[in-house]
């Protein structure tokens, strides 16, 4: 099973990944990022927001795998618009939905599987992850592992490019964020521990979202149990990075 | 025979029904070669030349965004939605080679756009010698260096002169200007390419590019003769 996980969080995975720089490229336009420091400050920062909620997103879309057809695209097409509400940058839904639509391209000949077909089309990338885990014979974790490894690797890579940054301090960079890569995967593929203080169940003020979620039963199959982290300031990032004219990235 | 070797359900990992499905879709034809060598000015020479007869589209490769497609635009060549622009993550070659995920979503989006489309160009961002698209992408590939460059460009080969489908050695016009022979760029391309076509040109002289659009022409011939 490791090999799978291993290819699915390999950069050569041709799922369309290198065009996108995670936002670093706005954040070093911004000078936000401009040294192996900032860079690892922005992946952190980065890693306890969208990588978390991406993280949570992959390992509950990777839960419902085991489910009867009917219920698995149920739970599929939730997980995708709960995905959606904690996504309010249109430029960074636009991103999610082109990269997972570049991993089912190659997750479908690589791992095939009937449950492709029981994905919504153009889905939110850590959806197409958490099946690809599924088509791949990995569980939650693993998609979570995925997930969170990605939300690090993807911009640090683009960062090195843009920045003409030494690989190796970038690795270093990559390297030292592993415990902290390790804990929001834990900490989102079980939804007991969350990443930052969230209403316990039995208080929760109902779906916000909007979105009928049924019954909340404690184990994390419940979609409003997902990680909501979100960062204002990538979804900033995000949307003035679109308006430009002159990006190398897509987003 | 043991159970794990019998074929009757066995399904070819490496049979992609998006390639078979090509062969009844439009011609992807790669346009690829350095910077400056004239791949954005052969798209618009071949859009100009062949837009009255066939269904075609251009999918652009810029460093930034949308410079070559802003160029085909102004010069009014295809009509906005039959241009696409993606962006390659500074490294054009890696999406036409290695991840294709990005030009292959523009293809779809024009294919999906223009359900009669016969042609797609695509043409790459300005790489060096060693560029060359991936056939997941393109059908054939053709591969423009220029005369500017000096006359030893393709004795220097890389997979762009050696293995391309056709290539083009543009700006004849200014060989006298740059000292460089001719002869020598044709003798040391055909020495390289196997029996492979070179066309020298000059879009400056035949801003049709007359040639390059017959040997296109002929593409949609024999792909048409072979799937018939």
């Amino acid at each position: 099973m490791t090999a799978a996980l291993l290819a699915l969080a390999d950069s050569r995975l041709p799922a369309g990944g290198h065009t996108h720089s995670g936002g670093v490229e706005q954040a070093i336009v911004a000078g936000l990022v401009h040294d192996p420091r900032s860079l690892e400050v922005f992946l952190r920062r980065r890693l306890v927001t969208s990588g978390a909620v991406a993280a949570g997103a992959a390992a509950a879309a990777a839960r419902e795998g085991g489910g009867a057809p009917a219920d698995r695209r149920a739970g599929w097409a939730r997980i995708d618009a709960e995905t959606d509400a904690r996504t309010p940058s249109p430029a960074l839904r636009r991103a999610s939905r082109q990269q997972g639509r570049g991993l089912v391209r190659v997750g479908r000949r690589a791992w095939p599987a009937a449950v492709w077909d029981d994905l919504p089309d153009r889905p939110h990338h850590p959806l197409a992850l958490g099946v690809a885990a599924v088509a791949a014979g990995l569980g939650p974790d693993d998609a979570a592992r995925a997930a969170a490894y990605l939300a690090v690797t993807g911009p640090a890579t683009a960062a090195q490019r843009l920045l003409a940054m030494d690989p190796i301090t970038v690795a270093t960079v990559t390297a030292r964020l592993g415990d902290e890569v390790d804990r929001v995967a834990a900490a989102t593929s079980t939804t007991s521990t969350g990443i930052s203080s969230r209403t316990p169940p039995g208080t929760s003020p109902g779906t916000s979202t909007g979105v009928s979620t049924g019954t909340t039963d404690g184990d994390g199959r419940d979609p409003d149990w997902l990680p909501a982290d979100t960062d204002p300031l990538l979804d900033l990032l995000a949307e003035v990075h679109a308006d430009r004219g002159d990006r190398y990235f897509a987003s | 025979m043991p159970p794990d070797h019998l074929l009757d359900d066995y399904v070819d990992p490496y049979d992609d029904p998006a390639a078979r499905g090509r062969r009844h879709g439009p011609l992807r034809v790669g346009l690829g070669g350095p910077v400056g060598s004239g791949k954005t000015a052969l798209a618009a020479a071949l859009c100009r030349t062949l837009g009255a007869e066939l269904d075609l589209a251009v999918v652009t490769n810029d460093i930034y965004t949308t410079e070559d497609a802003d160029f085909l635009r102004r010069h009014a060549v295809l009509p906005d939605d039959r241009i696409e622009a993606v962006q390659t993550g500074c490294c054009p070659h890696t999406a036409i080679r290695d991840d294709i995920t990005a030009n292959l979503d523009a293809v779809e989006l024009l294919e999906a756009r223009h359900p009669g489309l016969e042609l797609v160009l695509v043409e790459s961002g300005g790489d060096n010698l060693t560029a060359s698209f991936s056939y997941g992408l393109v059908d054939v590939q053709v591969f423009v260096v220029d005369v500017a460059g000096g006359d030893k460009v393709p004795r220097k080969g890389g997979p762009g002169v050696t293995a391309s489908d056709l290539l083009v050695v543009n700006k004849t016009d200014l060989a006298p200007l740059v000292g460089a022979d001719l002869d020598v760029m044709r003798r040391d391309a055909a020495a390289v390419r196997g029996g492979k076509p070179t066309l020298l040109i000059s879009l400056r002289e035949d801003p049709a590019a007359t040639e390059v659009a017959a040997w296109v022409r002929q593409q949609l011939r024999s792909r048409a003769a072979q799937h018939a």
